[in-house]
Parts: structure tokens; sequence; C-alpha cells
């Protein structure tokens, strides 16, 4: 008789395996040269990814969501790390208010913001734009960036900035040469944060994207109603690997640049 | 040196400001916008009739159509919390107890999933159940069957796909909770006497509640939102309420029909939110950011 643990341990393998087999699947289907694009495998090939590449429509939507994520992402992240520099480090009236305040925009249901968001805006007589997709990207990340950066600016002790100031430094030269260096790693951990969200989202981007723009998540949206075609496989498979080695590569950064300062403080 | 004070004092409110303008501008204002909207009339000709008009909100709250659907989304979601519950229970006590090397992989490959777009995870599902997909495949070249049956596209498969966007959230959420439980005191109960299974039903259940209860909460709410995954894995009659929000915004162009549906949606799943962080607190949820 198999022990109580050995069957979690196997129903633990079994929740992995579900979680992970379909996108395993995706990533498998973009290399088969099969030419439906589905079962079955027929052998390896790069051709679809050809096909990603030629097809102007995919690549102008790749261009729109990075553009659109790298700048969700720098100014929630700018807005974030503010605020959480005042949670943090700052007593004030109403502080539990303002965190509810803070964190409003994940407790409404994202398409009740997205509806909320459009129709204030279109009655201001602002029609759906980039502009717009990128209002929505921010105030729907800014949380996001709050908390994460939050989380890690806890860790930071406050003797340094103050060992700083006392040997002459101004508050600003303070906050540039002491407190911003050792915030770079919860910065770049909020920036990463906003820009995942951003270059995922569907739910509202499909509420405030203008006609004929499309980010990469609603063109394959749109390809998946129109028809299905194979090379939805292939723009799956390339977003799957640009959103994982995105955090990995920024986490080896994170790592160099800690290793480098231990390595400078010898 | 009262400057000094003065200054200090207006710094965080400095630092708050551009968030506090943002979301006042772009969330708060506006939902205050929907609510006036709501109570607007689209004439026929396209343009808003100004006024009180309560035609709307006796549509959505009296017409029979809108109250299934609104039902049947409950219900869904419903199903997706336990399900979640149940099945991510068990990885999130694995990870949290395990004593292999390996546990900082498992929590990374927990992680994972948030990095993966929900779009691609949902969509995976018609690779594994389509007609052409990997279930149907092998299923004939084993020859239980001879032509390819239709698995998905009904509200089960919404259901699953779900349950394979929310189990992320709710494995991190209850691994935050076990991880936390000293582990002396499951030791104690089983010195005192107890059972492995008693210790865990009297000790480790009732401690990770918090936890479980963060994770049902978000896998409801998110659950209940979704217009997405019915529209990708859902077939014709698996529209749920935020289906009926889109297609009147975006569709039909009734903004004011559309602001009282989101209003019954945010006030349904709002008032789920506000009990929960009356009894637990909001900080259950902020803690799986650490």
């Amino acid at each position: 008789m198999m022990s109580g643990w050995s069957v979690i341990r196997i129903a633990t393998i079994l929740v992995y395996l579900f979680l992970f087999a379909p996108v395993a699947v995706v990533i498998l289907l973009a290399f088969n040269a099969n030419q439906f694009g589905s079962f079955p495998i027929e052998g390896f090939s790069f051709r679809w990814f050809e096909a990603l590449w030629n097809n102007d429509a995919i690549v102008r939507a790749f261009k729109t969501s990075l553009l659109l994520g790298l700048l969700t992402a720098a100014i929630s992240t700018t807005l974030g790390t503010l605020a959480a520099l005042a949670m943090v480090r700052y007593d004030f009236p109403g502080k539990r208010t303002i965190s509810t305040l803070l964190v409003a925009p994940i407790l409404i249901p994202e398409v009740v913001l997205a509806v909320a968001l459009l129709l204030f805006l279109q009655f201001l007589a602002m029609p759906k734009s980039f502009g717009l997709l990128l209002m929505g990207h921010v105030v729907f990340t800014l949380p996001f960036v709050v908390l994460v950066v939050q989380a890690r600016l806890v860790s930071i002790r406050r003797d340094v900035e103050e060992a700083a100031m006392s040997l002459g430094a101004t508050p600003v030269q303070t906050f540039f040469e002491v407190t911003l260096p050792l915030m770079l790693p919860a910065v770049m951990a909020g920036m990463l944060f906003a820009f995942t969200i951003s270059f995922d989202d569907i739910t509202g981007t499909l509420f405030w994207k203008p006609g004929g723009v499309e980010t990469v998540p609603t063109q394959i949206f749109a390809m998946l109603r129109n028809s299905i075609s194979p090379e939805i496989n292939a723009l799956g498979a390339v977003m799957v690997i640009f959103t994982i080695a995105l955090p990995l590569v920024a986490a080896s950064i994170a790592r160099v640049m800690a290793m480098r300062r231990a390595g400078a403080s010898k | 040196m009262a400057a000094d004070i003065a200054g200090a004092r207006r710094t965080p409110w400095l630092l708050l400001s551009p968030s506090l303008a943002t979301i006042s501008l772009l969330l708060i204002v506006p939902m205050l916008f929907i609510v006036v909207y709501s109570f607007w009339l689209r004439t026929a000709t396209g343009a808003d009739q100004v006024g009180f008009y309560l035609d709307n909100w006796i549509e959505v709250l009296g017409d029979r159509f809108y109250r299934d659907i609104l039902f049947q989304t409950l219900l869904i979601a419903l199903y997706t919390t336990v399900i979640c519950a149940f099945v991510g229970y068990i990885p999130a006590y694995f990870v949290a107890n395990t004593r292999m090397k390996s546990k900082a992989f498992l929590l990374l490959l927990l992680m994972l999933p948030f990095w993966i777009s929900y779009i691609i995870r949902t969509m995976s599902w018609i690779n594994i159940l389509g007609t052409s997909g990997a279930l149907n495949t092998l299923l004939i070249s084993m020859g239980v069957i001879d032509d390819p049956i239709q698995m998905l596209y009904n509200q089960q498969t919404v259901v699953l796909g779900l349950v394979h966007y929310l189990l992320p959230f709710m494995i991190l959420n209850v691994y935050v909770s076990l991880d936390g439980i000293d582990k002396n005191l499951t030791e104690a109960a089983q010195s005192l006497g107890c059972t492995g299974f008693q210790a865990f039903r009297e000790v480790t259940l009732p401690l990770s509640l918090p936890g479980l209860a963060a994770g049902s909460l978000l896998c409801f709410v998110l659950a209940a939102g979704t217009y997405i995954t019915p529209i990708v894995l859902g077939g014709p009659r698996d529209a749920m309420f935020a289906n009926l929000v889109f297609e009147a915004i975006v569709t039909q162009l009734n903004w004011p029909l559309g602001s009282a549906l989101s209003l019954v949606l945010l006030a349904l799943l709002g008032a789920l939110v506000v009990i929960y962080t009356r009894y637990l607190g909001i900080d259950q949820i902020a803690k799986s950011f650490k």
C-alpha cells in the first residue's frame, strides 16, 4: 500500500502536468511540419515562424504590444514607486483608505473598469485611441506595481540613508546616490510586472482598442475566431518564450548587478 | 523647524498625488459616471436621452434572460472555485512540506503560468480536445474510436479553461498560508497522539483557511468576470454575464444598457470582496506578492 505522502507526490506531478502539458503542446505544434499545424507530428520545421515573420498584421501587432507594454511599464512604475515610497516610509492620516484606493483597480472586475473608462472618455468626446489603451493599461497595472515595490521596499534599511545624510548628503543626493540604487531591484520587478500584464492583457484591450489596431493577444483572438490558422501556435510559442525569457534575463541581470555591488564594496 | 515638519507632512502626499490623480480620474470618476449613465436612455436614433429613466434597470433586473445568464455565470464561477480549491490544495501542501532540494524550482514552476498569456493558455486546449487535437488523434490511433469526437464548446470546457487559468492563483495563496505554519504545531499534535490525518484536520487545515479563502475569492471574482474563455472554449449557449456587457457596449453600442449591466456585475462581485475584507482583511492577498 502506498503511503499518504506518495499519493500527494503523484497528485502534485499530475497537477503540474495539467498546468504545463497544453502549453507544451502549443510549442510542439509550432515546430510541426504538418500543413494544417495540427496532429499528427510530421517532422521538424520552422515554416510557421517564417510565416509569422512575413505576416504584416502579426508583426504590426507585435510592435504595438511592445510599445504599449514599454510605455505602460515606464509610466506605471514611476507612479507606483513614488506611491510605494510614501506608503512604506511615512505615516499619515487616512493611510488605510489610501491603501485600499491604490489597489482599487484590481478589486473591481476588469470588464467593469474597461466599460467605465471607455464610456467616460467617449462622453468627453475622446474616441478610442492608442492613448485610451495606454491610460487603461496604466490604471490597471498600477496596483500591481505598488504592491510589488512596496513588498520589496520594506526590507531596505533606513540607516544607510541616515548615514549618508549625516555625512552631509542632501535629501536629493541621498535619494539618487543611495536610495535609488538600493531600490533598483524592486523598481525593476515592478516594471517587469507592469510590462508582462500589459503585454498579456486582452479583457480590457478588446474594449479600448480602436478599429484596425491589434495587440498580440487580440490578434490571436481574432485569428481564433476567423479561421483556425496554423500560425497561431507559432505566435503562441513566440509569446511564451518572450514572456518567460524576459523575467529570467531580468533576474540574471539583477544577480550580476548584486554581485558587482558586493564585489565593489569589498 | 516648523517649516521642516510641515514639509515632512507634505512629502507623502506629494509622492502619492500622481497615483491618486490617475486612479481618481481614470477609475473613480468614470465609475460614478456609469452610475449616472445607466439612468439615461439610448433612443432609436442612437442619441442618448439625458434624464432619469429606469428603463435599463427594469430590463436588466426584470428580464428572465439576464437573470438566467447571471445564475449560470455564478454557477460556472462556483464550480471553478471548488475544483481549484480541491485540485490546488495538494500541490501547495506538497511544495510547502517537501524536504526536496528542488523546492525553489517547484515554486518557480508555480509562478511560471502567471507569465504565460491567458489567451494562449485558453486556446491551448483546442490543441488537446479539438477534433484534430491530441486526445482524438491518440484515441483514433489506438482504435478506440473511428471518427473524432467533438469534445469542445460546452460548459465543461469553459470550466476546464477557467480552472487551468485560475489554479495558480489558488495554489500560490494556499502555499503562502501553509508555508507560514509552524511545523512544531503538527509535530506537537502527533506527539500528543493524533494520527497524521487528524493532525492535518485539526491543526494544518484550519490554519490554512485564510489562504484558501483568499484564493477562492480571487478565483470566483476572476471567473465570474470573464468573457474570453466562453467565447474561445464555450458553445453559443455558454455566454457568461461579461459577454452580455461586451455585446451591449462593443457590438450594439447601447452604452446606457451596458452601464447598467456592468453595475450589476460590480455590485455582486463587489459585495463578495467587501464581505471578505470585513472578515479577513485585504492583507492576505497582498502576502502572495512577497
